[in-house]
């Protein structure tokens, strides 16, 4: 007789992986958003690196296409509490967007389709750490997921990622986000739990 | 959640505001009259489109989709931003 205890199946992410403080593991892809979902075709979408001296760097979709890509598999931990392990991407590394951007900035403000915004530190998008996603599980990003492109820094709280990227701008000084400038806090590391401003 | 993509419609009304905005403030504020900041419409705070699947409340003028309230719930601070809202017209019996 078969004998399969409820555990296994149950809500325990699997041997190996951790859960930072506070969260729960969900195996659906819940979608949060502050407003109506942009719909952007590949024919309008832009990215635009502007650097703090006023000089843009702007890739259209074709453009994009012909870059490198990546496929990173990774961990994600929104700030509602959920965390999704093992998510499927394929995305440009923000590495290869900034070669050839001369900056002094320290920091980046994120701008999407639709108006939202989320900052971070410069240094949390270079060395791997994020990419300009465009495919999620083998598929198109779909729009409610933030496609065409999303911004993917899965290192932090997942509202960092914003959807629907059109921008970056580098900036010397910090400017809280949509989010940030309503006590979230301003860099959002889940496992240090920096949900809101003194955490 | 939707797979097809087509609903776009996940907002609710702002009667949503109802329960988290009275316990900030003593009066129902869903009944009281916004003036939104981005296109000038007026009408009541119940007519606005409330996104709550996000780490706060986002209510958005019906006219014109711009943010006119913006409420988080931490732990033990509520933080509040009505900039979008250009006025309220809070209706109150006589003064006591
Ligand atoms: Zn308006």
């Amino acid at each position: 007789m078969a004998i399969i205890s409820r555990g296994f199946h149950g809500r325990r992410p699997a041997p190996g992986r951790d859960l930072p403080p506070g969260q729960y593991e969900v195996h659906d892809f819940p979608v949060l958003s502050a407003g109506p979902t942009p719909r952007v075709t590949h024919e309008d979408w832009k990215f635009t690196l502007r650097t703090e001296t006023g000089t843009e760097h702007t890739w259209d979709w074709a453009r994009l296409m012909e870059m490198p890509g990546e496929s990173p598999t990774v961990d994600l931990h929104c700030v509602t509490k959920w965390s999704k392990f093992g998510t499927r991407w394929e995305g440009v590394s923000l590495d290869l967007l900034m070669e050839g951007v001369e900056t002094a900035a320290e920091f980046a403000l994120v701008h999407s389709y639709g108006g939202y915004t989320t900052d971070l530190p410069l240094e949390d998008l270079l060395d791997g750490k994020a990419w300009i996603a465009h495919r999620y599980d083998g598929e198109e990003l779909a729009p409610e997921h933030g496609g065409p492109a999303r911004l993917l820094v899965p290192h932090l709280y997942l509202w960092k990622s914003a959807k629907w990227v059109r921008g970056i701008d580098l900036l010397l000084d910090d400017e809280p986000g949509f989010w940030e400038g309503l006590g979230y806090h301003s860099y959002g590391d889940p496992w240090r739990e920096q949900r809101y401003q003194g955490d | 959640m939707d797979t097809d993509g087509t609903r776009d419609q996940v907002y609710e009304d702002g009667n949503a505001l109802g329960g988290p905005l009275s316990e900030i403030f003593a009066v129902d504020l869903t009944a009281a009259v916004g003036r939104c900041a981005g296109c000038g419409a007026t009408g009541p705070m119940a007519r606005l489109r409330v996104y709550d699947r996000a780490p706060g409340l986002v209510a958005r003028c019906p006219d014109c989709g711009r943010v006119v309230l913006r409420l988080v719930r931490g732990p033990d601070t509520a933080w509040l931003d009505l900039q979008g809202a250009s006025s309220l017209a809070i209706p109150l019996g006589p003064p006591s």
